[in-house]
């Protein structure tokens, strides 16, 4: 502001006036770049530790161990174990996004309408601390619990049922979906309980008055307004399920392929020779997915925020 | 029988919610209290905290915990260098940049931790690759869509410009805005990202296994293959310090809606 102010002055205390349209452009050119030079360190940050590896993952993914350009890696990664590790990995993503949405949205749904601020303070704090719940230590809470000798297995079975009979296990894909609902249900809870807080009274005493049903009001009036939110979390859920690594990691020890985990392997060096890039073609399958979900997610999201309350 | 029902349910609305309620409360303190139960649970039936005295005094935790902890005072230190002055900055002079500086530090949102991994191998010189210490570089960028939000709400509510003109028309250095003037108007914004920021670097497990770091999470890991109730007694520790940050935390954003508008005075 200052700054301004200064360089407006400069300007008109030259006499010439001709002249003092170049003269303003240029300080504001350098008022712009000093603007913007605060900005510097945190750019050059960018550039190295977020542009630098980006770049380094699509660059290897299209160069050949030759070191010439091609598309073999990709083409390698939609073939054999790496295009099976994508399918399941799409698929435990779309299993555990849909059960976390359908659960997630049943209980912010009944804790919004209970009318109790004080379970709706519970639920949020609850909600924030889950959702940031992950990684190794829940692999681990979930075999105290459910793995072969967890608690809740062995008392089960002193009862005579045995949770590991049918086709269930903790170490495969329908545990994972289990586990992974330990954060997806919260974070659904977070995202989609602004939207229902958003439903005003009013819109269904109007709807009411005007002589619609429960149904009807639901379906001009609820759930178009809740659809946005409602999907747009959905591909929230999706991307992080897509992406978890530690807990699959822990538990399946590499039983069932999963992308992320099959991009660890070739990090950690165990392939073939003329594969050694493939796996930053997995990289670049997986930065395409995520990108894609979290736009859909943006997108629908400042749909959703229309309606949100101020 | 079905029309029964249902207008049971229509006459106690509150039956179907809290069979919700009871599942979900099932579902999350099952397996916290299982794993606790588990952990100081001897195969006789009695109970002990062995398991957790056998972790501690394990070599391995404390080499491990000091590795973390180290990454994590180092990442807090960077991220918050960075990321206080930098939406300081757009705050009072480049808001017109603020879409672009919010975009990239969303950018790993997007690029899964495991390809960040990918990339600084591919990228980064052989001597950082060879130091812990480059850890922390990914560290931070993986802060960056928190610490980004968090200092960038705590300015939202402060009128920043008013201060920072105030400061700088009394005489301050810019060392001594960001210190005196607007450290302590975010201060609750810049813990809350300093936990966020702990509570991840604690819990880091990809880009630490991938560049065969032995951090907590990766002991941890180690641990559970040959013993299981060590490894849980360690998970029952860390989630247990992380929840409490988490916690704090959010006791932290309600604190924050009751402050004075010290914009207001100007």
């Amino acid at each position: 502001m200052t700054e301004q102010i200064q360089s407006r002055n400069v300007v008109a205390a030259i006499p010439n006036g001709g002249d003092s349209r170049s003269r303003r452009q240029t300080s504001n050119l350098r008022k712009n770049l000093f603007d913007y030079s605060g900005l510097i360190p945190f750019f050059v940050f960018a550039t190295l530790f977020i542009g630098g590896p980006t770049f380094a993952v699509i660059f290897n993914a299209f160069l050949s161990n030759e070191g010439s350009w091609t598309l073999a890696n990709v083409q390698l990664a939609f073939t054999d174990v790496y295009y099976l590790s994508l399918l399941s990995s799409l698929k435990l993503a779309l299993a555990s996004a849909s059960t976390g949405v359908i659960f997630g949205l049943a209980i912010a749904y009944g804790v919004a309408i209970s009318g109790k601020p004080k379970l709706q303070k519970i639920v949020s704090t609850a909600s924030g601390v889950f959702a940031n719940t992950g990684g190794v230590p829940l692999a681990f809470f979930f075999i105290a619990a459910i793995g072969n000798y967890g608690l809740v297995t062995v008392g089960l079975q002193k009862v005579g049922i045995d949770i590991y009979s049918g086709s269930f296990t903790l170490f495969g894909f329908s545990g994972l979906v289990l586990v992974y609902l330990y954060f997806q249900i919260p974070l659904m809870i977070i995202v989609v309980y602004p939207a229902l807080e958003g439903i005003k009274s009013e819109w269904r005493e109007a709807a009411v008055n005007l002589g619609a049903s429960k149904a009807l009001y639901w379906r001009y009036v609820g759930i178009p307004i809740l659809t946005p939110a409602v999907i747009g979390s959905f591909f929230l859920l999706f991307a992080s399920a897509f992406a978890a690594y530690a807990t699959a990691n822990v538990l399946t020890q590499g039983t069932i392929p999963l992308l992320p985990l099959q991009v660890g392997t070739l990090v950690s060096g165990d392939v073939v020779a003329d594969q050694a890039n493939v796996g930053f073609a997995m990289g670049l399958v997986m930065i395409v997915v995520v990108g894609i979900a979290m736009t859909f997610y943006t997108y629908l999201d400042r749909r959703a925020s229309r309606w949100r309350k101020r | 029988m079905n029309k029964n029902n249902s207008s049971t349910v229509t006459a106690k609305p509150g039956l179907g919610l809290n069979a919700w309620m009871i599942a979900g409360l099932l579902f999350f303190t099952v397996p916290m209290f299982s794993a606790f139960i588990f952990s100081v649970q001897v195969g006789d039936g009695t109970y002990t905290l062995g398991a957790y005295r056998r972790m501690i005094s394990d070599p391995g935790f404390g080499e491990a915990l000091w590795i973390s902890a180290r990454l994590a005072i180092l990442t807090v230190a960077i991220a918050i260098g960075i990321m206080v002055p930098t939406v300081t900055w757009l705050h009072i002079r480049a808001q017109r940049a603020k879409r672009i500086v919010e975009f990239i530090t969303l950018l790993p949102l997007i690029i899964p931790p495991v390809v960040i991994a990918l990339g600084f191998l591919g990228s980064m010189p052989l001597w950082l690759k060879d130091s812990v210490y480059m850890l922390v570089f990914a560290y931070v960028v993986l802060s960056m869509p928190y610490t980004f939000r968090s200092i960038d709400t705590g300015l939202s509510a402060i009128d920043v410009k008013t201060l920072v003109d105030a400061a700088r028309g009394l005489g301050a250095s810019w060392r001594q805005v960001m210190v005196s003037i607007i450290g302590p108007n975010i201060q609750s914004a810049i813990f809350g990202a300093i936990f966020l920021t702990v509570a991840l670097v604690l819990g880091e497990f990809v880009i630490s296994n991938l560049l065969l770091w032995s951090t907590l999470p990766v002991w941890m890991a180690l641990v559970g293959m040959s013993d299981a109730e060590g490894a849980v007694a360690l998970s029952v520790m860390s989630l247990v310090f992380v929840w409490l940050l988490l916690m704090l935390l959010s006791s932290l954003n309600r604190r924050r809606k009751v402050r004075v508008n010290v914009g207001g005075l100007s």
